[in-house]
């Protein structure tokens, strides 16, 4: 039988990546490295979704916001004069705030975590194995299935935001259209 | 996209700009770069892609030669004016030996004169096919230059059979020329009218009726005659923007009166209109060289001409068709053997004119479009 | 040592992929294989572009080094080896650094996907045509990050052109792909993204895509075909590296070895999306003419093509060995493109072994495909002009998505038009 991928290994591997990825978003100074910590972050998470048996999720991940939504962004910031943002004041003096909030926000997941599995295992050993062919198809009849499409209705509505807001932006970027 | 007809040659100011717009780029085009056609350089103002401005900076290639016309005596000169459009070298010659056989009153004998068309004809086609390749290079398509140098090298075969160069001929003298037509000229002339004729088809194969050809060329540089006219642009230009006006036909000289020839004309100036003009004035051309070379008289090659030419006290101002535009020679003379002053109207100077013009409003892939539809040759702008 | 063999042998007797079988000594043999023949690949793409490119404009090409100039692209490797690593003093050394990987990274990653037959791929994913498009819409960033960290005017152009060339084709050729995962599923297994699965579906349903529903199967991979030409950036969608206009685009201010990375990633990008379009629409490693051409005996002729190819190069070679001119010069250039006759006549004898036969056919349909659409490229680059930067997007935007989206409603309208049609009789008459 084959070893399972999903070891521990690989997902604390892979969550350093994230939070070391995500550090670096924040503290770089230069956009386009920040950019590109991002990026790392974003595939990163993309091997997270593939160990929980999520392939289709991992895809996505990397198509739209690796391959697509990032590439928007390099495309914008090098519009940017990178040297005159970066002499300018970047951050603002606020840590204590933000390490209140960072901590509510923490507990705040550990409380739902603990409150949603209790009587449970809190760190559950063994592996979970799903056939991995499931996981397209089960989100294609989560999102379209007669009976059991609950999601059709919010994606819809979804994928009509994001047209209003591309029109949005075409409307506001070009004098005449 | 702002047409650049609405704006005045004059008329630098920019649109207003919304706090959405990009930054403004500088680019400096040149005088290194693939596409200027030699040292060229053109400083660009982008918005994005779209040209809002650009200045051309020449002077690169400059070796003064008016200046050495002073000091040179009218014969010891004749072969300085081929270094300046190296790629039509008969044309300028032709040119400058009228000039000067007008200022000394003389006329070549008609044998002469028909071999000088003959040539002047077959280099006009030597130099639109060295511009055609080179201009469906800059557009991309890199086939055509390969197809057009090896055509242009029978040209460049027979000018060597004649005079030993390939390039800067010096074929002709002040009164005539100096050498005989070899024998067999007629032969290879002939025989190279019917080679090329099935080649200009084929070039047109590849390009007249490409989907994308036509969408870069289309629209591309507009144009109007009027501005032409204001703007100085002669040549093929100028016969784009529907302006019937061919020195060959409205002054006369080196007997084109003789023969039956069209003049092309485009209507809408853009840079496709350019390329079928030059594409009808090749195939013109070698309708040209068929009537001349049935035709060629015999009796002498020169005319009388003193072997220390001092032409009386006086100027003249001499121009003829060259294959981008009127040449003019202005030239004064102070009685002595050499002139006193030359002055070279050439057309790729004046052309060079219109490129701010033709280029406002277009994007950065137009501006070279427009470079190799202007048919520059910057031995010419520079001097 | 006894357990390792049996491990290695294991593999053999099944009838999955390397990775499917989980067998790891296999999937490393593959990776090494499948890195090695696109190194080759790529090599004889170099040569042939400009050999083939070469004779289209009536010249000969290379024809120095080598006979005929078969060891020019080593040559070149060399000297672009050799050549000093350049990083501009203003360019941002760290991003200029990592950018070429990026590019390279993402053009090789993606043939662990890639189905040379039914079992000769690295490993089946369940989502393997996303994880293609994936990784290789992930060559971008390289290309912009090649183009930022430049620091330079005509890189970042080429880098901004680039890019959003890349991303607005990648909606057209995305639109092209769903129509045909639509009519996998119409097969009896049901719809499937896995590579080998879309091929299958195409065996199952005894016809290939291109031809599926005519003339939906043939517009889709239309589509596909000219958004992957943009997708790659060349001809006559080779703005980002306009030379007339941008000098080199992005790639204007590397050298030597870095530079050899982005034409490394160029070719083999052209590679993975023309295996992509084989997969897709041209039925994958399936030999042509299944249906009209059946029977134990055609299964012959067509197992014998991968010999029989190779015997003819080999016969090429020597014909024009024959033809070189007998001057002393000529000696060791004659001798040797004799000995690469050799080399391909052993090579076409082995093809003939029956047992090679049978694992080889699959890999020489597949290649001969993709080969095609090589040719395609070179071709293309030889007769068209280049599109301009608006136009490339108004066919991208303006002619090629409205087509994919109307393909694509079609293609779901003619595939279920038999559950349609009961739905509609049963609204009609309650």
């Amino acid at each position: 039988m084959n070893p399972p991928v999903a070891t521990p290994f690989f997902f604390y591997l892979l969550a350093a990546t994230m939070i070391a990825g995500g550090i670096l978003v924040i503290t770089r100074k230069n956009a386009v490295h920040s950019a590109m910590a991002l990026i790392t972050t974003l595939l990163a998470q993309a091997g997270l979704y593939l160990m929980l048996y999520a392939p289709f999720v991992a895809g996505v991940q990397i198509i739209l916001y690796a391959g697509g939504i990032m590439v928007l962004f390099l495309f914008v910031i090098m519009l940017i004069s990178i040297e005159r943002a970066e002499k300018e004041r970047q951050f603002n003096k606020q840590w204590l705030v933000g390490i209140v909030a960072a901590g509510a926000l923490g507990g705040l997941f550990i409380a739902v975590y603990t409150t949603t599995t209790k009587g449970k295992i809190l760190f559950p050993e063994g592996q979970l194995t799903y056939g991995e062919t499931q996981n397209t198809q089960a989100i294609g009849s989560l999102l379209f299935d007669r009976g059991a499409g609950q999601y059709m209705f919010a994606f819809e509505i979804a994928s009509l935001l994001l047209l209003v807001a591309i029109i949005g932006a075409v409307v506001m970027a070009k004098k005449r259209i | 996209m702002t047409d650049p007809n609405t704006l005045s040659p004059l008329d630098l100011e920019t649109p207003d700009k919304t706090f959405l717009d990009a930054n403004e780029l500088v680019i400096n085009m040149g005088p290194q770069h693939p596409a200027t056609h030699g040292v060229l350089r053109v400083i660009l103002r982008l918005d994005g892609e779209k040209v809002m401005g650009l200045e051309c900076v020449i002077g690169y290639l400059h070796r003064g030669v008016e200046k050495i016309a002073e000091n040179r005596t009218y014969t010891m000169f004749n072969p300085y004016v081929d270094r300046m459009d190296y790629v039509a070298a008969v044309s300028n010659g032709l040119g400058y030996c009228e000039a000067v056989e007008k200022l000394l009153n003389v006329e070549a004998p008609p044998r002469a004169q028909y071999i000088r068309v003959i040539l002047t004809e077959l280099n006009r086609i030597a130099s639109h096919q060295l511009w055609l390749g080179t201009h469906a290079l800059d557009i991309g398509a890199i086939t055509p230059l390969f197809y057009t140098f090896r055509d242009r090298e029978e040209i460049l075969k027979i000018f060597e059979k004649y005079c030993g160069a390939r390039l800067t001929t010096h074929a002709f003298r002040i009164g005539g020329l100096q050498y005989e037509a070899y024998e067999g000229f007629e032969k290879d002339v002939k025989n190279f009218v019917n080679f090329v004729k099935p080649k200009i088809d084929e070039y047109e194969e590849l390009l007249t009726t490409n989907r994308i050809w036509l969408e870069r060329t289309k629209g591309v540089g507009k144009i109007s005659g009027k501005d032409c006219i204001a703007l100085g642009v002669t040549g093929p230009v100028l016969r784009a923007s529907g302006v019937k006006w061919d020195l060959r036909k409205a002054q006369p000289y080196a007997n084109y009166k003789n023969f039956e020839f069209e003049i092309p004309t485009g209507e809408n100036g853009d840079t496709y209109d350019r390329y079928i003009v030059r594409m009808i004035e090749m195939r013109q051309s070698l309708r040209i060289i068929e009537q001349a070379v049935e035709g060629i008289p015999e009796g002498p090659i020169m005319a009388k001409v003193p072997k220390v030419m001092k032409p009386p006290v006086g100027e003249i101002y001499h121009s003829i068709e060259a294959p981008k535009g009127e040449l003019g020679y202005f030239i004064v003379s102070d009685g002595s053997t050499q002139p006193y002053r030359i002055r070279v109207r050439p057309p790729s100077f004046v052309n060079l004119q219109a490129l701010d013009l033709m280029c406002r409003g277009q994007l950065v892939a137009d501006v070279i479009a427009v470079i190799g539809t202007l048919d520059i040759v910057l031995g010419e702008v520079d001097r | 040592m006894h357990g390792f063999l049996q491990y290695i042998q294991s593999y053999l007797d099944s009838d999955k992929t390397p990775g499917g079988a989980g067998n790891i000594f296999w999937a490393t043999v593959y990776i090494l294989l499948v890195f090695a023949g696109l190194s080759v690949a790529v090599i004889a793409m170099n040569w042939l572009e400009r050999k083939i490119l070469a004779h289209m404009q009536v010249r000969l090409g290379p024809m120095r080094v080598g006979p005929h100039g078969l060891l020019q692209p080593i040559a070149d490797a060399i000297k672009l080896l050799l050549k000093e690593d350049i990083i501009p003093a203003e360019a941002d050394a760290l991003v200029f650094w990592i950018a070429p990987f990026i590019v390279v990274l993402a053009a090789f990653t993606v043939f662990v996907v890639v189905p040379f037959g039914p079992t000769h791929a690295i490993t089946d994913m369940n989502i393997g045509i996303l994880f293609m498009l994936g990784v290789s819409s992930l060559s971008v960033l390289g290309i912009v990050t090649a183009g930022w960290a430049s620091n330079s005017h005509y890189p970042l152009i080429g880098a901004l052109r680039s890019s959003a060339q890349m991303v607005s084709y990648e909606v057209a050729m995305g639109l092209a792909v769903v129509s045909v995962i639509l009519m996998t599923s119409l097969g009896p297994e049901g719809g499937t993204l896995s590579m080998i699965g879309i091929v299958q579906a195409q065996q199952a349903q005894g016809e290939w895509f291109i031809f599926k529903f005519f003339p939906l199967g043939l517009v889709g991979f239309f589509i596909f075909a000219i958004a992957m030409v943009a997708e790659t950036n060349r001809a006559p969608f080779d703005l980002p590296e306009a030379e007339s206009e941008l000098t080199a685009g992005f790639h204007t201010e590397y050298s030597g070895f870095r530079w050899s990375l982005f034409f490394l990633a160029e070719y083999s990008a052209m590679i993975a999306v023309s295996s992509i379009a084989v997969t897709l629409w041209l039925g994958g490693w399936l030999r042509p003419f299944p249906n009209a051409l059946t029977g134990p005996t055609w299964d012959l002729v067509f197992s014998l093509f991968p010999g029989i190819t190779f015997l003819l190069l080999a016969v090429m070679c020597f014909y024009n060995t024959a033809r070189m001119p007998k001057h002393p010069l000529f000696r060791v250039q004659t001798m040797g493109l004799a000995g690469f006759g050799v080399v391909l006549a052993l090579i076409g004898l082995i093809l003939f072994i029956p047992a090679v036969r049978v694992r080889v056919t699959d890999i020489y349909w597949f290649a001969a495909k993709v080969g095609a659409f090589m040719y395609l490229y070179i071709w293309y680059r030889g007769t068209f002009p280049r599109y301009r930067f608006d136009q490339l997007m108004k066919v991208g935007w303006k002619v090629l998505l409205p087509t994919g989206l109307v393909l694509l409603i079609l293609t779901a309208l003619v595939g279920m038009r038999t559950e349609l049609w009961a739905e509609l009789q049963g609204v009609w008459r309650p």
